[in-house]
């Protein structure tokens, strides 16, 4: 069981035509140890939000607990209105079956450092395997909007290619049409190119560059400090589980208020 | 001085040719083990006690070819309760509920510690506990004493337990119940092996966990378990001999040993049986290759990965076909 403390502004209801994504006073510990202290984020439907920090700040937990892939200890996320991992019944949280929160991640797309594509399956069953196994659609019409992803991410001759038979930067794609495939509102990347060799970093960016210009909600965690200037519409920078501070991308990374900012963006700059 | 004509183009090295190393160690060695096969032929060829003319006319008769039969499908089914059982106590011995890990333990532990032959004893005089075995409520008869029913019965169905415990339903259930217990560690030991990373792209992307299990862990645990199911498999042939204690008479073993009492030519039978599991393990060995290769799909090994994408740039369009597997 996990206990939730309700912040002050709890009784609010769930805002209706309001934000993509909202957290309220987001908490997360490990054992003894609290890695997000009190998180606030708003990100617009359509908005591209870089999440920018140094290691160790809790960026890739915050992540995870859009999702649920974390339990939070304390705070709200909404995403499209729909209170993540909980329902509320009389002033109380109860926690949602499995179900459920499958369904919920459903709306939302995830992609990982080390891709983490399925290596026992092509390309294309990779991206059709959830749209079929969820019952979303038949084998047939899965496959070939899976085909129509490949080739929108650039891999239409690679569809039949095991994981292991592609660079970095192809699985990487392939793992961004995976997650296409299940049609979500909002994608989360957590450092998407910081695995890869510095000459396929380019081919990701770009195809995350299409998908904001084609309107996708995107949070993407990286250290790509030139994609968030010309990509991103606010950026986030945290530190030791806190947001230090936000605004947009152009002026934060040209003229940072706080220190910490400061610090970190004279190093990956 | 240098030759001019030498620098724009130099000469093209003359090859090596080197003495190789010599190994007398290795002809020792091919000697010895000549000397000593010459010897065994010598012994199986000359010594009257084979009886190599009456064991090939003894070792394929009916009766020696139906205790093959039962011996094969003892093996199928153990193996097929021990996989399928090993599974369910895999996941439950991985499972978040405390108390499915404790039966599941509890349970490995039980068949682990008991002699698969003892086992195999106990299964085949199961009968002496219970006369008949029957299906419905639980604790009837104290039920209705509760409520000052006398003699009430809630039984739907039942059988005779001397029916149902035959020699070969009891050794197939010692042999499998026994065999679910080693291959629930392996089949652990497999699951565990897939990256933490896999379950969680599958549970980003909305999958449910048995769904998970099914399509993305056990197929790639599938490499890890393979191999030592193989082994898992020899091992029962070997131990299905063991039936003849429960006793069963429909079994390989049985069958060689009593043409050897009945004949008095025990150890011609004896070599019959070293034949038999000989071919019969060679035909599991073949199953077994073919299985590790098909469960190794996509996986890069660091030998074979460059002939792996020869042959794909071959197929280019065909594996694409394949892929149907979704
Ligand atoms: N499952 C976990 N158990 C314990 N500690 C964890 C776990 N996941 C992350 N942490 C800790 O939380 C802190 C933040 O980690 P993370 O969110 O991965 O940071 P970032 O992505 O910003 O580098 C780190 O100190 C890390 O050691
Ligand atoms: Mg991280």
């Amino acid at each position: 069981m996990t206990e939730l403390t309700v912040p002050a502004q709890a009784g609010e209801p769930a805002v209706e035509s309001g934000p993509m994504v909202r957290a309220e006073q987001v908490h997360k510990s490990f054992g003894p140890i609290e890695v997000l202290k009190g998180i606030d984020l708003e990100v617009r439907s359509g908005e591209v939000c870089c999440l920018l920090g140094p290691s160790g700040s809790g960026k890739s937990t915050f992540l995870r607990c859009i999702n649920h892939l974390e339990k939070i200890n304390a705070g709200r996320i909404w995403v499209d209105g729909d209170l993540i991992g909980y329902r509320e019944r009389g002033g109380k949280l109860h926690e949602m079956r499995e179900s459920d929160v499958a369904a919920q991640r459903r709306a939302i797309g995830m992609v990982f450092q080390r891709f983490n594509l399925f290596p026992h399956m092509t390309a294309l069953q990779n991206v059709a395997e959830a749209p079929v196994l969820l019952g979303r659609e038949k084998k047939a019409t899965a496959r070939e909007r899976a085909a129509a992803l490949l080739e929108r991410v650039g891999l239409g001759d690679k569809i039949g290619n095991y994981p292991s038979q592609l660079s970095g930067g192809q699985q990487q794609r392939v793992a961004i049409a995976r997650a296409l495939a299940m049609q979500p509102k909002l994608m989360l990347f957590d450092e998407p190119t910081s695995a890869l060799d510095p000459e396929l970093v380019g081919e990701v960016l770009d195809v995350m560059k299409d998908l904001a210009r084609d309107g996708m909600t995107m949070i993407v965690v990286t250290h790509e400090i030139g994609f968030a200037r010309e990509v991103g519409d606010s950026l986030v920078f945290m530190d030791d589980g806190v947001v230090v501070e936000s605004g947009v991308p152009r002026e934060v990374i040209a003229n940072p208020r706080h220190d910490r900012t400061k610090a970190f963006l004279a190093k990956v700059l | 001085m240098p030759v001019e004509t030498d620098s724009p183009e130099r000469a093209r090295p003359e090859p090596i040719r080197a003495v190789p190393v010599r190994h007398p160690g290795r002809w020792v060695a091919v000697a010895v083990i000549g000397v000593l096969v010459a010897m065994f032929v010598h012994l199986l060829v000359t010594n009257k006690a084979f009886n190599w003319s009456f064991m090939v006319d003894e070792m394929f008769r009916p009766p020696i070819m139906a205790g093959v039969r039962g011996s094969i499908a003892l093996l199928l089914t153990a193996m097929l309760i021990g996989i399928v059982l090993g599974v369910v106590i895999a996941v439950m011995r991985l499972s978040e509920n405390p108390i499915l890990r404790g039966v599941a333990w509890a349970y490995t532990w039980f068949f682990r510690a008991v002699p698969r032959l003892v086992l195999a004893i106990l299964f085949g005089n199961l009968g002496i506990l219970w006369a008949r075995i029957e299906f419905g409520l639980p604790f009837d008869r104290q039920i209705g004493a509760l409520f000052g029913v006398d003699d009430f019965e809630a039984r739907l169905f039942g059988f005779s337990a001397v029916d149902i415990l035959t020699g070969f339903v009891a050794g197939m259930l010692a042999l499998g119940l026994s065999e679910a217990a080693y291959m629930a560690e392996i089949v652990r030991a497999g699951i565990q092996s897939v990256d933490e990373g896999q379950t969680e792209a599958a549970q980003a992307l909305g999958m449910k966990r048995s769904q998970i299990l099914r399509r993305i862990v056990l197929p790639q645990a599938m490499r890890v378990i393979v191999p030592p199911t193989g082994n898992e498999t020899i091992a029962m042939l070997k131990d299905t001999s063991l039936v003849a204690f429960v006793p069963v008479s429909m079994e390989l073993f049985f069958q060689l040993r009593a043409v050897g009492s009945r004949t008095f030519q025990v150890f011609p039978m004896l070599v019959a049986a070293t034949i038999w599991y000989l071919l019969l393990t060679s035909v599991l060995l073949v199953g077994q290759y073919y299985l590790e290769r098909h469960f190794s799909k996509g996986v890069r090994r660091s030998g074979r990965a460059r002939t792996r994408l020869r042959g794909v740039a071959a197929e280019s369009g065909g594996t694409t076909g394949k892929a149907g597997g979704a």
